[in-house]
Order: structure tokens, then C-alpha cells, then sequence
């Protein structure tokens, strides 16, 4: 899994050139989207995943094997619970000003039921 | 063209739909299309990562096996988690799902370290130095996310106290065992030893807990983004170590906008991103702020939901101030009903939101936007503070230091400096709580014995549904 000089060289431009996209990209987000935003991007480093799988389909020997499949376990939870969390946030925003109110009450999952 | 071009292109494409789908999160209108849009490639990243011959799945089958169980597993376990968690544990949720994604990144980095370090002993050449920093950054960033997540769980769900956890020399100790994880990740690198690199990992472990530990519960919301932050670097650390793009963009993308919405969070607070980290907040309280009520000297007033309901519905604007009690009670829908009957009589409703109410930012956005609240009737702070020496109730509801006059007034209290929402500028205060115990940040609060304010006990809903009985007959 070595490469070669000109290799991380690149791989460190890559890296530079994504932390200005991230600051760009979240600098527009309003207050009120934080939590979604925290959330969605918890699930968007859950693609740690395909380096999990990487690292699972050449472990060899049972350290290996055992550490790599926790390693697939975690990211999938990861990933899998990261944008159903998001998604079921987001869900709630999708009511904008003017239809707001004839959405039906207490047919939320989780509403006043408890 | 080879199939790991065609695998590196769809990586590719997988990259951009995450950086439109945060993109996407700035607008309510594109925010769900946005993380189903990531959501999507996520699943065309994997599934042709099984076709990705870096795996070498074609050639061991029992590793695709145990892959496809482990996935099988984890989703089994994360949807019903994630659909079935309520509302007000959304925190708590979100960080065990970032831990667990550090967890993965230190753990790729070990096994990677031990298939290069057992290559090695049979006769391979020692891996490049840099490439064993690249893992020894994963390693260390992700057990710090680990087990600091798990930490921050643990106080959020309140199974330990929320207050910070202090002890003499706490700083110095810290800054010892980070001088010694740095040795030890510098012998690792040296030595390629494994040994050492689980020593590493251990004590990395151990940062992650004793980092956390002074951290208060206020605070918390603040520390969860740094650590997806973290957890982002360390995925990049991954992708560095597996020369993956992928990785490396998607993580550096979650560790940059992470730590800029961190600073965002800590400027929310009026505080430094270090204060919030070292200063062990709230932890000073002033004696006589025992438990449940009774300590207090000070006479508060304390009133009936029927006085209440007639101050609420002869007023001419009310402003709802919503904290984590609105969210503890689950009684976002019943505030939701109470501002309705009150517009119904043509009273001028509004909620004020404070940047850093409940346990995240945005944390009350969600609960209102959970029970239909209109986005117009929802005011940031700076937004509401003007209005508030016209508004003749403010309406408190589970919340307290983001109203707590000390911040502008008491230049030696802990919170001196912090933004509020100016409620006692209000003609009349009323406070929902559910004791008289003082805030999260564990500080008294003087609005709390004015004149003009109202005390109302109990549990958020109930008092609230008391007070929508009230007002339909007021």
C-alpha cells in the first residue's frame, strides 16, 4: 500500500485544496441547519466504510480478520445510522411557511403519543 | 480502461455529490434531496468498492463473506437505532455514530500497520516513513474521536454527572500523557514496532476520556463538532494511508467544515474555542445552589396557570423562549398549540432562539420544525433581541442560562460575555421550570427573584397544557 513520493505529493494537494472547499461550502449554512449539518456530515465521513472494506478483503490471519470486521462493523454503523439520523431531521423541515399548519398532528412517530 | 480507473472515477463522482450535498444543508428547500443525494453515492462508492481489486474480494472469499456479515450487521443494528431514538436524544446519537467512525479509521490504520509490519518480517521492504505517520495519524485522531464520543454519550446521557469532572493538575496530566503519545507514536515510527503502536493506541484512548472529562454539559454540543471534525481528519488519515481519494476528500471536507462550525459554535457562546475546551466551565458554581430548590433564601414569586393564561392572552406580544427543558418534556407540540391559540386571539406570537438552546446548535429549530412551527414565527437571537422591551410576556420554557442577565451584567460570573436573549427587558417574565436547580452551566440566576417574574413548576408539557386550558377560558 506504499506509493511513491509524487503520490502523497498529490494526495497533499488534494487534501489542501478540500479543506478551502469545506470552509466554502459551510460557511452559507444558517443556524438553524446546524444540527443537520453536524449530522450530515457525521455520515458523509461514514465512507470510511469502502477503507474498511479495502482493508477487510486483504486482512489475512485472525488479528487481522477480527480487526478489520470491527472495522467494517463500526463504519457501516457509521454510515447506515448517519443519514437515516439526518434524513428523519431533515424529514421535519420539509414544511415551508405557507402550508405549514394543515399537516397532520400527532402522527409523528415520536410525537405527544408518550 | 482497467476496472480501478472505472472504481476511481465513480469515486470521483461520489466525492462531488458530497460536497453538493453539504452544499444542499444551506437551504431547508434542498437539505433533504442534498443528504439523500449523498446518501445514494455512498452506496454506489461501496458497492463498487466490492469490484475495487485493491480489496482482492475475487480472491478470498471468506473475507467478502465476513465484509458482507459485518455490513449486514451494522445496518441491522443502525436503522432501527436511528428511526427509533427520540427526537431528544438526537445528540447522544449522533455522537455514538461519529465515535464508532473513528473507531473504523484507527482500526484500518492498525491492520494496515500489521499486514505492513508482517509483509515485513517476511522479507518486504519497511514501509516508507511517511506512510507509517499516515496510519500513525489515523490511529491517534480516531481513538481520540472514540473514545471521546463515547464520553460525551455517556454525559449526555446523563449516566455520569453532566458538570465538568475535575481534579489538581488536570492540565498538566493532559499535557503529559500528549507529550507521551507523541513520543510513542515517534518510537513507533522509528521502530515499526507493534508494541509500541498499541501502546499508542491505548493511551490515545485515554486522551480521548480525560479530554472530554472537564468538558460540562453546556458545553458538550460544542465538543461534538469538533470531535466529527476529528473523526473527519482521521478518515482522510485512512485515505492517505490507503491512497484512497475518496476518503481523503470526504474526510478533510467533514474535518474543515467541522472545525469552522466549531469556532461558529464557541463565538455563538461569546467564548473562545479554548476557553470552551480548558477552562473546565461551570464547575465554579456559587454555594447554596443545592439540589432541588429549597436552599435558596431569596423569595421567588410563583404563580397559578390561571393568572398565567390571563397575562398570555390580554397581551399584545409574547415571546416564546424555548431550552432543553421544552425538549426534556417532549413538548414542542403543546408550545406549538399554545402559540396558536394565542395568534388565534390576535396576539403577536414569536419564538426566540437562542444559538446554543438545548444540546446542539439548531437543536430547537429542529424540535419546532418537528411540530410544524413556520419558519417565520422563529427568530435568532439578534433577530429577537430588538423586539424584546416591546414584548409584554417572555415566555421561558425550559431554558435558563441563555437568559441569564449575569452574562451582560456580573463581570466575574462564568458566563460573563456570553450572548442571551434579553428576556428581562420584557414587561413581564415567565419562567416554565421544572425546579428551582440552576441551568446546565450550573450558575444562579437573578432573573429568576425579579419582580416581574413569574415562576410556573413542573414538566414543560404539562404546564403548558395547563396553560392552553387557561387560556381558552381566559
Amino acid at each position: 500500500m506504499s506509493g511513491n513520493t509524487t503520490g502523497i505529493l498529490e494526495f497533499l494537494t488534494i487534501f489542501v485544496l478540500a479543506v478551502f472547499v469545506g470552509n466554502e461550502v459551510v460557511s452559507r449554512v444558517p443556524s438553524i441547519l446546524h444540527t443537520p449539518l453536524m449530522s450530515g456530515s457525521n455520515a458523509i465521513h461514514g465512507i470510511v466504510l469502502v477503507g474498511a472494506m479495502i482493508v477487510m478483503g486483504t486482512a489475512s490471519g485472525a488479528a487481522q480478520m477480527v480487526l478489520g470486521f470491527l472495522a467494517v462493523l463500526l463504519a457501516t454503523l457509521n454510515i447506515v445510522g448517519g443519514f437515516t439520523v439526518t434524513d428523519r431531521m431533515l424529514e421535519m423541515f420539509k414544511a415551508k411557511p405557507g402550508d405549514a399548519a394543515p399537516k397532520k398532528k400527532g402522527t409523528d412517530a415520536e410525537g405527544g403519543a408518550k | 480502461m482497467t476496472l480501478i480507473i472505472w472504481i476511481n472515477l465513480i469515486y470521483l463522482v461520489a466525492a462531488v455529490a458530497f460536497i453538493v450535498a453539504l452544499k444542499g444543508l444551506s437551504s431547508p428547500k434542498h437539505a433533504r434531496n442534498g443528504n439523500l443525494l449523498a446518501a445514494a453515492a455512498a452506496v454506489v462508492a461501496v458497492g463498487a468498492t466490492f469490484f475495487n481489486p485493491e480489496a482482492h474480494f475475487s480472491h478470498h472469499t471468506t473475507n467478502l463473506v465476513l465484509t458482507i456479515v459485518a455490513m449486514v450487521l451494522g445496518a441491522v443494528v443502525a436503522v432501527p437505532v436511528a428511526r427509533l431514538v427520540k427526537m431528544t436524544a438526537m445528540p447522544q446519537l449522533v455522537a455514538i455514530f461519529n465515535g464508532v467512525g473513528g473507531g473504523a479509521a484507527a482500526l484500518i490504520s492498525i491492520v494496515v500497520f500489521l499486514s505492513d509490519a508482517h509483509l515485513h518480517s517476511l522479507g518486504a521492504p519497511k514501509p516508507a516513513v511517511y506512510a507509517i505517520v499516515e496510519a500513525m495519524l489515523g490511529l491517534l485522531i480516531g481513538c481520540v474521536s472514540f473514545s471521546g464520543s463515547a464520553i460525551a454519550f455517556i454525559k449526555l446521557q446523563e449516566l455520569i454527572t453532566g458538570r465538568p469532572i475535575t481534579y489538581p493538575g488536570q492540565q498538566v496530566i493532559n499535557g503529559l500523557v500528549g507529550v507521551a503519545i507523541l513520543g510513542l507514536a515517534v518510537a513507533t515510527v522509528a521502530t515499526d514496532n507493534v508494541a509500541l503502536m498499541v501502546g499508542t493506541a491505548v493511551l490515545s484512548l485515554v486522551l480521548g476520556i480525560i479530554f472530554v472529562l472537564p468538558i460540562g454539559g453546556a458545553d458538550v454540543p460544542v465538543l461534538i463538532s469538533l470531535l466529527n471534525s476529528f473523526t473527519g481528519l482521521a478518515v482522510a488519515a485512512s485515505g492517505f494511508t490507503l491512497n484512497n481519494n475518496l476518503l481523503i476528500i470526504a474526510g478533510t471536507l467533514v474535518g474543515a467544515s467541522g472545525i469552522l462550525l466549531t469556532r461558529m459554535m464557541s463565538k455563538a457562546m461569546g467564548r473562545s474555542l479554548s476557553n470552551v475546551l480548558f477552562s473546565a466551565f461551570g464547575s465554579v458554581v456559587t454555594a447554596g445552589g443545592g439540589a432541588d430548590g429549597a436552599a435558596e433564601t431569596r423569595q421567588v414569586k410563583s404563580g397559578t396557570p390561571e393568572d398565567i393564561g390571563v397575562l398570555l392572552a390580554y397581551a399584545r406580544k409574547v415571546v416564546i423562549i424555548p431550552g432543553y427543558g421544552l425538549a426534556v418534556a417532549q413538548a414542542q407540540h403543546t408550545a406549538r398549540e399554545l402559540a396558536d391559540l394565542l395568534i388565534e386571539r390576535g396576539v403577536e406570537v414569536f419564538y426566540a432562539i437562542h444559538p446554543v438552546a438545548g444540546r446542539m446548535p439548531g437543536h430547537m429549530n429542529v424540535l419546532l420544525a418537528e411540530a410544524n412551527v413556520p419558519y417565520d414565527e422563529l427568530k435568532e437571537m439578534d433577530e429577537a433581541n430588538p423586539e424584546m422591551a416591546t414584548a409584554d410576556v417572555a415566555l421561558v420554557v425550559g431554558a435558563n442560562d441563555t437568559v441569564n442577565p449575569a452574562a451582560k451584567t456580573t463581570p466575574g460570573s462564568p458566563i460573563y460575555g456570553m450572548p442571551i436573549i434579553n428576556a428581562d427587558e420584557a414587561a413581564n417574565v415567565v419562567f416554565l421550570k421544572r425546579s428551582m436547580r440552576p441551568g446546565f452551566a450550573g450558575i444562579d440566576n437573578d432573573l429568576l427573584f425579579d419582580d416581574k417574574t413569574t415562576l410556573l413548576f413542573g414538566d414543560a408539557k404539562d404546564t403548558l397544557s395547563k396553560l392552553v386550558t387557561a387560556v381558552q377560558e381566559a
